[in-house]
C-alpha cells in the first residue's frame, strides 16, 4: 500500500525541463461549438422559411419566429447531449441573451437616427447665428443655434455655481461631521434624486414668479436646474470622500490640525480629481433637462448676455420650439438641436469616464 | 472567585466622559458645514411648502374631487364656464404609462443586469455597460423626439398586431382606428428610459451576492441558471424591487419624453392602445403656457400630488434598497 | 519537545490507518500544474485517492493546498485568469475531457467550504435537499434522503424538530454538518473538504471530525486542512505540500502514520516538528 502511494519522489522539476503548457480546458472548443453553430444557423434559416411560408411577415415575425425557434432548438441540443437542467439552462441564457440584445435596439437606433437626421443640418453657420432674424422655416443654411447654445452654458453654468458649494457641504456633513442626522439627510438627498424636474420648475415659478413677482430668465431656470443637481453631486462627492482613508484624516488631526485645516488641506486635495467627477456628472445630468427650462426662462430667439434679466433659450428649449412647430426645417432643426446637445452631453459624459479611471489608478 | 464577588471591585469605575472644547474655527466648521448638509431638507420642505401653499385654494375648492373626477376648466367669462380643476384622469394615466413602462423595462432590465453580471463575456460586458450608461445620459427630449419621429410608427404596427390578435380583451379594444400618441407608445418610450436605473441597481445588489454561496451551488452542480435561481434571485429579490420601484418613482414624473407622445384626454379610457391618455406632468407642461392666474394655482396643485406621489415611490424604493444593498 | 509532538501525532495516526482497508483508486490526479495569469502556482502534482479512506493535504498557507483540491471538481475554473494543466481521474475517466457535463462531475465530487454557507433563503431541509432542486433530480423519498443525510453528517438529533427553520439559524459548526449533509444529498463519490473546521470551535471540529471518519467508510474524503493534529486524526494517507517561493509541490505522500513518525523527506520531518510553518 505504501508502495503504491510513496512511490512517486516529488522532485521539483529540472531547470529546462519540460513544463506544460497551461490550458483551460474547460473553455468551449471550436468542435463543442459546432452543434451550437448549426442549431443558430438552422434557427435563421427555419426562420426564413417560416416566414416566407406563413402569414408571419415583417421584422416583428421574423423575430418572433427565430426567438422561438432558437429557444427550441437550443434545448433540445442541450437535451439530446445532457439533459433537462441543461435544457432549462440553454433556454434562460438565450432568454438573457435576446433581453440584453434588445436594451441594445433603441440606444443604437437613437444615436444612428441623430447622427442621420441631425447631421445635415450641421454647418458652421449655426454656431455663429441665432435665430432673431430668421424664421424657422427659413432654409437651414440661414439661422444657427448660437444664442441657445450660450444659453445652455449660462443657466448650468449658473447651476453648477449654485450646486457646488452646497452638495460639497452636504457630502462633507455626511463624511466628515457625520452627525446624528446623517442618516436622515442621506435619505432625504436620495429622496431628492427622485424629484420630477417639471416639479422643480414650477417650485421655482412658484417662488420666483408668483411669490417674488419676478419674469423669466436665466438665473431662475438655473436655479430648478440646481435642484436636480444638488443631489447628484452630493451622492456622488459623498462617494468620494468615503474612499479617503480615515488614516490621512487621523494624521491631520494627529499633527494638531484642527478638523477644518485637515478637511481643506487633506481630504478635499486627496478627493481633487473625484470631486471634480461629481462635478461633471451633476452637468450631464442637467445638460439636457427640459421640462423646468419650459417654465423658467421663457425662450428667446435672439443672444440674451445678461442672465439676470430677460428671456433666454437653451439647447433643450430650441429642440422644443423647433419640434412643436412641426415644419419640416424646424423638425430639421430640431434634430440639428439633438445633435448639438448629445455632443455636449457626451463630452461631459467622456469627461467623467477618463477621470473616473484616472482616480481607479 | 469571579471578579464580581471581589469587594474591592465593587467600585467600578464609571467611564469618564472625555469632552472636547472644539477650537472656534473647527465650530464654524462643522457648524456651516452642517447647515450646508441640512439643504436637501430644506429645499424639499420648501418645495411641499410653496406648492401647497399656491395650490391650498384648489385643493378647498375642489376637495377630494381635485383628485377623482376628469374635467380641467378654467374659468371664462365669455363661455360662461365655472372652473373646475380635477386630475382624476391625469393621475390615472400617469399610473397606466408607467406601469406599462415597468412592465417592459423591467424584464429587459432585468435581464440585461443579469446577462452584465453572469453571462456576458469580458469583451461584450465593458461596451454592454457603457451603452446603458450612454443611455441614462440621454436627455428626455431625445428620448420624446425619437419616440415621436422613429419609434412612433413601428410602435403603432406593434399595436395593430395586439389588436387584431388580442382586440377580445377589453384593454386591447379599439373603438376607432386611432393607433399614434397612445399610452402604449408613452409606456414604451418610458420602458427605454428607465432600464438604466433598473439596471445598474440590479447589478449593485448581484454584486452583493456572497461568492461563497455561488460557488457552493455550483459545487453541488448547479447549472448557471439553477444558481441564479435558488441563489442570487432570492438574495437579491428586495433591492431588485426596489430598483424597480426607483423605475417608476422616475416613471411617474417624466414628463417632455411623454408630452411629446401622448394624446392628453381627459377622460378615463380602459383601451391601452388607443389614442387617448393622461400624465400629470404633461398636463402641467400642456396647461401652463396659457394658464391664467387661477388656472396657474390649479397647475401648483397638481404639481403638489405628483409631487407627494413620486417622493413616498423614492422613499419606499430608496428604504427597501438601503435595507437590502448598503447596509452599514 | 519536538520528538514528543511527532510520537503522538505518529500514535494518532497509526491507530487510525490500521482501521481501514484500501478498497481501489477512487480519484486520481495525473500531472498537474495550475496558473493564475502567468503565475505559476502548482507544479506537477500526481496523487491517487483511495476508496473508503481519508486523504489529508497539509502545508503551510501559500503552498497551493487549496487551488488543487479546487482542481479537483473543477471549481478552479470560476477564476478568469485560471488556467492548468494535466488530468483527474474519476473512474478512469478525465473528468476535464472535452465534451463532458462538468455539473455531472460536481455532482459525483463533493465540496464542503472553509466558511459554512448554508442557503440563507433555505430552511434547513431545503438545505439538505437544495442539490437535489439544483440539480433537477426528482425522488420520491426525499424526507428518507433528509433524515439518511442528517443523520450522517451527525446533525440529525438536533435538528429533527426544527426542519423548517432557517440554516442561519444554526451554530456554526452546526451550519457546517448541515453544509455535509447537503453535499451528501446527491450521493458524491468523493467528498473535498477545504479547510472545514478551520473557523469552528474546538468542540464543533472534534464533532466534525468524527462525522468526517464515519463517512469515509463508503466515500473517498480528501481534506485541506492546516491542523496537523487534524491530519493525524482523521487521515488515512497525508500529502504534504510546500512551496519554496516558486509553484507548490508534492514533497511527499504517505499513509499518515509514516509521514508523522517517519518521514522520508526532511523537509516534511521540519514541517510536522513544527520546526517551520
Amino acid at each position: 500500500m505504501s508502495t503504491l502511494i510513496g512511490n512517486k519522489p516529488q522532485q521539483p522539476l529540472p531547470d529546462g525541463a519540460a513544463i506544460p503548457k497551461p490550458i483551460k480546458p474547460w473553455k468551449p472548443t471550436p468542435k463543442q461549438l459546432l452543434p451550437d453553430l448549426l442549431g443558430a444557423i438552422t434557427a435563421v434559416a427555419a426562420s426564413l422559411i417560416v416566414v416566407a411560408v406563413t402569414p408571419l411577415a415583417g421584422g416583428l415575425g421574423l423575430l418572433a419566429t427565430f426567438i422561438s425557434i432558437s429557444i427550441v432548438v437550443a434545448s433540445s441540443i442541450s437535451w439530446i447531449r445532457q439533459d433537462r437542467k441543461a435544457a432549462a439552462n440553454s433556454v434562460s441564457t438565450i432568454v438573457i441573451y435576446f433581453l440584453a440584445a434588445f436594451v441594445l435596439l433603441p440606444v443604437l437606433s437613437i444615436i444612428f437616427e441623430i447622427i442621420r437626421k441631425g447631421a445635415p443640418g450641421l454647418s458652421l453657420g449655426i454656431f455663429f447665428n441665432d435665430m432673431s432674424v430668421t424664421s424657422s422655416d427659413a432654409p437651414l443654411n440661414e439661422g444657427g443655434l448660437l444664442h441657445a447654445l450660450v444659453g445652455s452654458l449660462y443657466v448650468v453654468a449658473l447651476a453648477t455655481v449654485v450646486s457646488i458649494p452646497i452638495g460639497l457641504l452636504t457630502a462633507l456633513y455626511l463624511t466628515e461631521v457625520n452627525g446624528k442626522a446623517a442618516g436622515v439627510v442621506r435619505f432625504f438627498v436620495q429622496a431628492m434624486s427622485g424629484v420630477p424636474s417639471i416639479v422643480a420648475g414650477l417650485f421655482i415659478y412658484a417662488v420666483w414668479m408668483i411669490s417674488f413677482g419676478g419674469t423669466y430668465t436665466t438665473a431662475a431656470g438655473s436655479m430648478a436646474l440646481a435642484i436636480l443637481m444638488i443631489p447628484t453631486v452630493a451622492r456622488t462627492a459623498e462617494e468620494v470622500l468615503k474612499l479617503i482613508p480615515t488614516d490621512l484624516r487621523e494624521a491631520g488631526l494627529a499633527l494638531g490640525a484642527t478638523q477644518w485645516k485637515t478637511v481643506a488641506l487633506v481630504v478635499i486635495p486627496a478627493a481633487r480629481s473625484g470631486l471634480i467627477t461629481a462635478v461633471i456628472l451633476g452637468v450631464a445630468r442637467v445638460a439636457g433637462e427640459t421640462a423646468p427650462l419650459l417654465l423658467t426662462v421663457g425662450g428667446n430667439d435672439a443672444m440674451n448676455w445678461n442672465p439676470f434679466s430677460g428671456n433666454n433659450s437653451a439647447l433643450p428649449f430650441y429642440i422644443w420650439k423647433n419640434f412643436g412647430l412641426g415644419t419640416e426645417t424646424a423638425i430639421a432643426r430640431a434634430w440639428t438641436g439633438i445633435f448639438v446637445l448629445m455632443v455636449v452631453v457626451m463630452i461631459f459624459f467622456t469627461l467623467t469616464r477618463i477621470l473616473g479611471n484616472k482616480k481607479g489608478k | 472567585m469571579s471578579i464580581t464577588e471581589n469587594p474591592a471591585s465593587t467600585h467600578v469605575p464609571k467611564p469618564r466622559e472625555i469632552t472636547t472644547e472644539p477650537r472656534f474655527s473647527d465650530r464654524v466648521f462643522r457648524g456651516v458645514v452642517s447647515s450646508g448638509g441640512f439643504i436637501s431638507l430644506i429645499v424639499l420642505g420648501l418645495i411641499s411648502l410653496f406648492l401647497l401653499y399656491n395650490g391650498f385654494g384648489v385643493f378647498r375648492s375642489e376637495g377630494l374631487s381635485f383628485v377623482t373626477s376628469f374635467d380641467w376648466v378654467p374659468e371664462s367669462i365669455e363661455n360662461g364656464t365655472e372652473a373646475s380643476y380635477g386630475i382624476g384622469a391625469m393621475l390615472y394615466g400617469t399610473l397606466v404609462i408607467s406601469f406599462i413602462g415597468l412592465f417592459f423595462g423591467f424584464p429587459l432590465a432585468f435581464g440585461t443586469a443579469l446577462f452584465l453580471s453572469y453571462y456576458a463575456p469580458e469583451w461584450i460586458k465593458k461596451p454592454m455597460v457603457l451603452v446603458v450608461d450612454i443611455m441614462a445620459a440621454i436627455p428626455s427630449i431625445v428620448f420624446g423626439v425619437w419616440g415621436y419621429f422613429i419609434l412612433m410608427p413601428h410602435a403603432e404596427e406593434w399595436a395593430r398586431l395586439i389588436n387584431k390578435y388580442l382586440g377580445f380583451i377589453p384593454i386591447f379594444s379599439m373603438p376607432g382606428d386611432f393607433f399614434t400618441r397612445s399610452p402604449f407608445i408613452a409606456g414604451l418610450v418610458l420602458a427605454i428610459m428607465i432600464i438604466p436605473i433598473i439596471t445598474s441597481i440590479s447589478r449593485e445588489v448581484f454584486a452583493q451576492t456572497p461568492l461563497d454561496r455561488i460557488q457552493a451551488a455550483y459545487a453541488l452542480g448547479a447549472t448557471r441558471w439553477s444558481m441564479i435561481r435558488a441563489v442570487v434571485i432570492p438574495y437579491g429579490k428586495g433591492g431588485v424591487i426596489g430598483g424597480a420601484m426607483l423605475g417608476l418613482g422616475r416613471a411617474l414624473g417624466e414628463t417632455v419624453a411623454v408630452y411629446t407622445v401622448l394624446n392628453l384626454v381627459y377622460d378615463i379610457r380602459p383601451e391601452i392602445l388607443l389614442s387617448a391618455g393622461g400624465s400629470v406632468a404633461s398636463l402641467i407642461v400642456n396647461k401652463f403656457g396659457e394658464a391664467n392666474a387661477p388656472e396657474l394655482k390649479a397647475l401648483m396643485a397638481a404639481g403638489f400630488v405628483l409631487f407627494v406621489v413620486t417622493l413616498l415611490v423614492n422613499l419606499i424604493a430608496n428604504m427597501i434598497i438601503n435595507r437590502t444593498v448598503r447596509k452599514g | 519537545m519536538s520528538q514528543i509532538k511527532v510520537n503522538s501525532l505518529a500514535s494518532v495516526a497509526s491507530a487510525r490507518s490500521s482501521e481501514t482497508s484500501s478498497q481501489g483508486v477512487g480519484l486520481e490526479a495525473r500531472s498537474i500544474h495550475a496558473w493564475f495569469g502567468q503565475k505559476h502556482v502548482l507544479s506537477d502534482i500526481s496523487l491517487d485517492f483511495y476508496s473508503g479512506t481519508v486523504t489529508a493535504l497539509i502545508g503551510p498557507s501559500g503552498c497551493g493546498k487549496s487551488t488543487f483540491i479546487r482542481i479537483l471538481n473543477r471549481m478552479h475554473e470560476f477564476i478568469p485568469t485560471a488556467a492548468m494543466a494535466g488530468e483527474v481521474l474519476l473512474d478512469g475517466k478525465d473528468i476535464y475531457r472535452s465534451g463532458v457535463d462538468v455539473t455531472k462531475i460536481r455532482l459525483g465530487i463533493g465540496m464542503v467550504f472553509q466558511k459554512p454557507n448554508p442557503f440563507p433563503s433555505m430552511t434547513i431541509k431545503e438545505n439538505v435537499l437544495s442539490g437535489l432542486k439544483l440539480a433537477q433530480i426528482k425522488i420520491n423519498n426525499s424526507d428518507e434522503l433528509l433524515e439518511d443525510c442528517l443523520v450522517r453528517a451527525g446533525l440529525w438529533s438536533e435538528v429533527k424538530d426544527r426542519l423548517d427553520q432557517y440554516g442561519g439559524t444554526l451554530s456554526g459548526g452546526q451550519q457546517q454538518r448541515l453544509c455535509i449533509a447537503r453535499s451528501l444529498a446527491v450521493k458524491p463519490q468523493v467528498l473535498l473538504m477545504d479547510e472545514p473546521c478551520s473557523a469552528l470551535d474546538p468542540g464543533s471540529t472534534l464533532r466534525i471530525e468524527e462525522t468526517i471518519r464515519e463517512l469515509s467508510e463508503n466515500m473517498t474524503i480528501v481534506i485541506v486542512t492546516h491542523n496537523m493534529q487534524q491530519a493525524a486524526r482523521v487521515s488515512d494517507y497525508t500529502g504534504f505540500f510546500l512551496s519554496d517561493g516558486g509553484p507548490g509541490q508534492l514533497i511527499e505522500t504517505a499513509p499518515t502514520s509514516q509521514i508523522f513518525s517517519n518521514p522520508k523527506d526532511k523537509r516534511t520531518e521540519d514541517y510536522v516538528t513544527g520546526r517551520f510553518g
